[in-house]
């Protein structure tokens, strides 16, 4: 862990693995919700979780390097059910990266358990792990200039999905039909960091 | 009861809805948003009676023109102009009275960039995760102010204040932005480093909101590579592939993947917001408080 002073009221906390920034990141939450941790946001990012609003960073960051923190644990709720067509448009090309057949992209990514690592990009979009390391694909090349709203979209290690029509390079194999962020709602955004998420597959 | 409504006659090249912003969510991708000149945002709210948190308009170079349905105290502040009421002058700076129907009109920036106009009761939108202002790059709040809009106002809270005119900022001949270094200073070269310090920028014409773009000396990286996706303050000088230096302000994006060569002082940043295109630029270290 390496806690890195960012301007005069923030700390980035930088670590080796996605899975350390989300173990970090829940004892973050878990020390706030008990008043031991005064920031006013607790950003969690690839690798690092972002502390921003905190009176004295130098104390804090002196606390944290000394934190013991737990792995990150399987939530004991039940995960957020995403329903999806596997009908992207890049399903095929998936499919060949993948060396299966659409059906089995379908099949895959469906029994795969996600998380919520981070949000970013626009409100409510949430970058999902939990895909293994063979399945990752790179962005297109060319991005698209406009992506639908609900398109469930691959690049690298991440699933997203699109919460309004947006340019984006990912590559898309699915549409969704749910309300990824509605801001009448609390939380507004669907997919928060840290909640675990399943695709079931629906009928196209 | 009084139509406590405003019609916008002339909208300008971009006004918005401003109040502090919606910090808090940054977590779930939304911008902090909010007055970029927050000083001047306080002001005009200050000049006409209404609490901090109250909704104001952004004007952006070349001011607006707008029409109260009923009698209402405005204030305009932020970038220094000529302010008229049915084309008689009335004074910038200053709690002035707009009687129904009457217009409004703040005239283009004589300095400076973003102007504020406060109205008693503020601007009544409907608010977003509890913030009425647009925010450009997520999309959420109002959208940008457009000729024949009509905004709500609100009940006016008390008394406006009791001053004749506020001093007028000078057009600022340099914009000087106190920086600390990191927390990516390490992903560039010693040259880099004392060029961002050493040298001279200046502002873009294609900054806006969410960043005030430079044109200078590009800053050379000492690591090739992608640096994953991490959190993003306001004031973070990032440093896209051109090199040259891009200071985030209040529509940010929440998370970013290009490195943070230093953050700027948030204490400077109304100045950044006021900067016009070709104002140079000079980056100053100091160190952490």
């Amino acid at each position: 862990m390496r806690v890195l002073s960012v301007g005069d009221e923030a700390l980035l906390v930088e670590l080796s693995s996605g899975d350390e920034a989300q173990a970090l990141h829940a004892e973050l939450l878990r020390r706030r919700a008990c008043g031991e941790l005064n920031a006013r946001e607790v950003v969690p990012a690839a690798r690092t979780v972002l502390l921003d609003g905190v009176a004295e960073p130098a104390r804090l960051a002196a606390r944290i390097a000394e934190w013991d923190i737990p792995p990150v644990a399987t939530r004991a709720e039940k995960p957020v059910e995403i329903p999806v067509r596997y009908d992207g448009p890049d399903l095929q090309e998936v499919a060949a990266a993948w060396g299966v057949s659409r059906q089995e992209v379908a099949r895959i990514h469906a029994a795969a358990e996600f998380r919520v690592a981070f949000c970013g990009f626009a409100p409510g979009f949430g970058y999902l792990t939990g895909l293994p390391d063979r399945y990752h694909v790179p962005r297109r090349a060319t991005p698209r200039t406009a992506v639908p709203a609900g398109s469930v979209a691959l690049a690298g290690p991440y699933t997203g999905v699109y919460p309004r029509s947006s340019p984006g390079g990912w590559q898309l194999i699915g549409t969704t039909d749910a309300v990824l962020w509605d801001h009448a709602r609390v939380p507004a955004a669907l997919l928060t960091p840290g909640v675990s998420v399943r695709f079931v597959p629906v009928g196209s | 009861m009084a139509d406590r409504a405003l019609v916008v006659v002339r909208a300008g090249l971009l006004t918005t809805v401003q109040d502090r912003g919606r910090p808090g969510h940054a977590h779930l991708g939304v911008p902090r948003s909010g007055a970029l000149d927050a000083p001047a945002a306080a002001l005009v709210n200050r000049l006409v009676g209404n609490p901090p948190e109250a909704a104001v308009l952004e004007t952006t170079l070349n001011g607006c023109a707008l029409r109260p349905r009923s009698t209402v105290t405005v204030a305009v502040g932020g970038a220094p102009g000529t302010v008229t009421v049915d084309g008689r002058p009335a004074p910038w700076g200053a709690p002035v009275r707009v009687p129904g129907g009457a217009l409004l009109e703040v005239g283009p920036a004589r300095a400076g960039v973003r102007g504020y106009v406060g109205i008693a009761g503020g601007v009544a939108v409907e608010p977003v995760l509890g913030s009425r202002s647009t925010d450009l790059l997520s999309g959420l709040g109002p959208p940008p102010l457009a000729d024949g809009a009509v905004l709500p106002l609100g009940v006016p809270a008390g008394p406006h204040a009791h001053v004749d005119t506020v001093a007028q900022p000078g057009p600022p001949d340099e914009l000087v932005l106190r920086v600390t270094l990191g927390p990516r200073a390490d992903w560039f070269t010693q040259d880099a480093l004392r060029t961002l310090v050493t040298r001279a920028y200046r502002v873009s014409a294609a900054s806006n909101r969410i960043g005030l773009r430079t044109e200078g000396p590009a800053l050379e990286r000492a690591r090739a590579g992608e640096l994953p996706s991490e959190g993003m303050v306001l004031g973070a000088v990032q440093v896209p592939p051109d090199g040259r230096p891009v200071v985030f302000l209040a529509d940010h994006p929440t998370t970013g993947g290009y490195p943070v060569i230093a953050v700027v002082r948030t204490a400077d940043l109304a100045a950044a917001a006021q900067a016009a295109p070709g104002t140079p630029v000079r980056f100053t270290a100091v160190s952490r408080r």
